[in-house]
């Protein structure tokens, strides 16, 4: 397991996403209002790339013609079938404790520190005035 | 307390022979409206009398007309395989007529001629009441009247109506059926409104019995993906002369095009494979099966529960030949499951009365 820089701070704003490539590995990885989230980009299903699937909310229902909408921009929904998942665990939303998309731990670190390693830091430069994204692979 | 019913045949069929025969069980109006009007009969064209599914062959009457008498349903059926309870449904044209005040008088007719004609000749029988599911309110109406006579013991629907079941306007109706403890019974046919398959019209007889059990898939996934059931928790529904080997199949369909849009009915909180199994139960003839019996039993384990099947012989139409009711096949260890306990389980009715 080795912390890989990913992007810094600055250029992955609130709302969005980025796959990466960890030696070979693609990885979705979500920055929810501030809290980053990491997932194998493979749909539990059949494969599908998470990271190209609309990024949702959650309806929920206690009785047919009621419509509760909440968590916006938390689910993502495979590209291929539809499938839900809960960005911020993996979890399917309809078998989440068997289907789940594999998680990885991503944080974000002070240039500062991170410029003493022991990171990996392939593409580009880390510099000790800025904040950046860091995925554990 | 033990109970001494061994048996309960789900679906057998006593039929209006005719016109007649129903007058003396209708409103006056009605009755004087038949003769003014000159309504010969009322039959639906879902069992042409000479068709060798509507009889079969070694119980037909000496003219060759279908079984359509206590005693035929006795000797052929009920003393036969010694049948304790059997639940009569009747059909016959009330789901066709397009008048709903003529729809909901023919079948209080039809559930009158029911009650005297046949329950209280034989202390076996029990009855569906018959519906007139052109207007909700005067199907509740029917319900709340016949639900006094605990030997009607379910609802009877078509198969093919108006509108899948499922919608909301026939939601009163599955309130009264839960309230008396009674499930909804969807029976194969057509109210002819809508042709039978979603393509148009068949040319063929055998074309329209097959697509029965399009209109059952049809309606099992209405019923459930409007959520009647979360709304209704208790209410049991029994597809009678459904067949049974399509469902497995079904449910892997419905079940999986679930999981990728489900958001579309947010009230589901599990599988609609789940939620049938629990709410769903089905009679075993036809059970268009396959002629091995380890295939037969193959198909078994896909449905996923001991609880499904319902005995049912489905007299007098012609599933099957001999004493062959239970397909050979269905593992010993289901029968008296299949032959009583699941249908005490389903008709809450029958479950008080068998003490």
């Amino acid at each position: 397991m080795a912390k890989h820089v990913i992007a810094s701070l600055r250029e992955f704003p609130t709302g969005s996403r980025k796959l990466v490539d960890v030696r070979g590995r693609k990885i979705a990885v979500f920055n929810i209002k501030g809290e980053f989230f990491a997932l194998a980009n493979r749909c539990p299903h059949q494969g599908g790339g998470l990271c190209d699937g609309r990024l949702t909310g959650l309806v929920e229902a206690s009785a047919p013609g009621e419509y509760r909408w909440s968590r916006r921009g938390e689910i993502i929904r495979c590209p291929w079938h539809g499938w839900e998942f809960d960005v911020r665990t993996g979890k399917s939303w309809c078998e989440p404790s068997k289907v789940r998309a594999r998680q990885f731990n991503v944080s974000v670190a002070p240039g500062s520190a991170l410029v003493e390693g022991p990171y990996v830091a392939e593409t580009f430069p880390v510099s000790v005035e800025d904040d950046y994204v860091v995925l554990e692979v | 307390m033990t109970a001494s019913w061994s048996t309960i045949d789900c679906d057998v069929h006593v039929n209006v022979p005719n016109m007649q025969a129903l007058l003396p069980h209708l409103d006056e109006f009605w009755r004087d409206s038949v003769l003014d009007r000159g309504l010969n009969s009322l039959e639906s064209i879902s069992y042409p009398p000479n068709a060798p599914l509507t009889s079969r062959p070694d119980w037909r009457g000496k003219g060759g007309e279908p079984a359509n008498t206590l005693d035929a349903l006795k000797t052929h059926a009920l003393d036969r395989w010694n049948i304790d309870v059997a639940i009569c449904n009747c059909l016959y044209g009330v789901q066709l007529l397009f008048s709903e005040d003529m729809a909901a008088a023919f079948a209080k007719g039809v559930n009158n001629y029911v009650a005297k004609e046949w329950l209280d000749r034989d202390p076996r029988l029990r009855a569906s009441i018959v519906v007139p599911m052109q207007n909700t309110e005067l199907a509740v109406a029917e319900i709340e009247r016949c639900a006094v006579d605990k030997r009607f013991v379910q609802v009877l629907v078509l198969s093919m109506g108006e509108a899948p079941l499922g919608r909301r306007q026939y939601w009163p109706v599955y309130e009264a059926a839960e309230r008396h403890g009674l499930p909804l019974g969807i029976h194969a046919g057509s109210s002819y409104k809508h042709p039978v398959t979603s393509l148009g019209w068949p040319s063929y007889y055998i074309e329209d019995y097959a697509a029965n059990s399009q209109g059952f898939q049809a309606q099992v996934a209405s019923l459930v993906c409007e959520g009647v059931f979360v709304k209704y928790p208790k209410l049991k529904v029994v597809l009678l002369e459904s067949g049974v080997t399509w469902l497995p199949a079904f449910l892997w369909r419905l079940s999986k095009f679930w999981r990728g849009v489900r958001l579309e009915v947010p009230w589901l909180d599990r599988s609609p494979a789940e939620i049938v199994r629990d709410h769903f139960r089905l009679t075993i003839q036809p059970f268009d099966g396959p002629d091995d019996p380890a295939a037969v039993a193959k198909l078994i384990d896909h449905l996923q529960s001991d609880d499904i099947l319902l005995f049912s012989s489905d007299f007098p139409h012609w599933q099957f030949d001999g004493d062959d009711v239970m397909p050979a096949g269905i593992p010993e260890k289901l029968h008296s499951k299949i032959r009583r306990d699941n249908a005490l389980a389903t008709y809450s009715r029958l479950a008080e009365q068998v003490a």
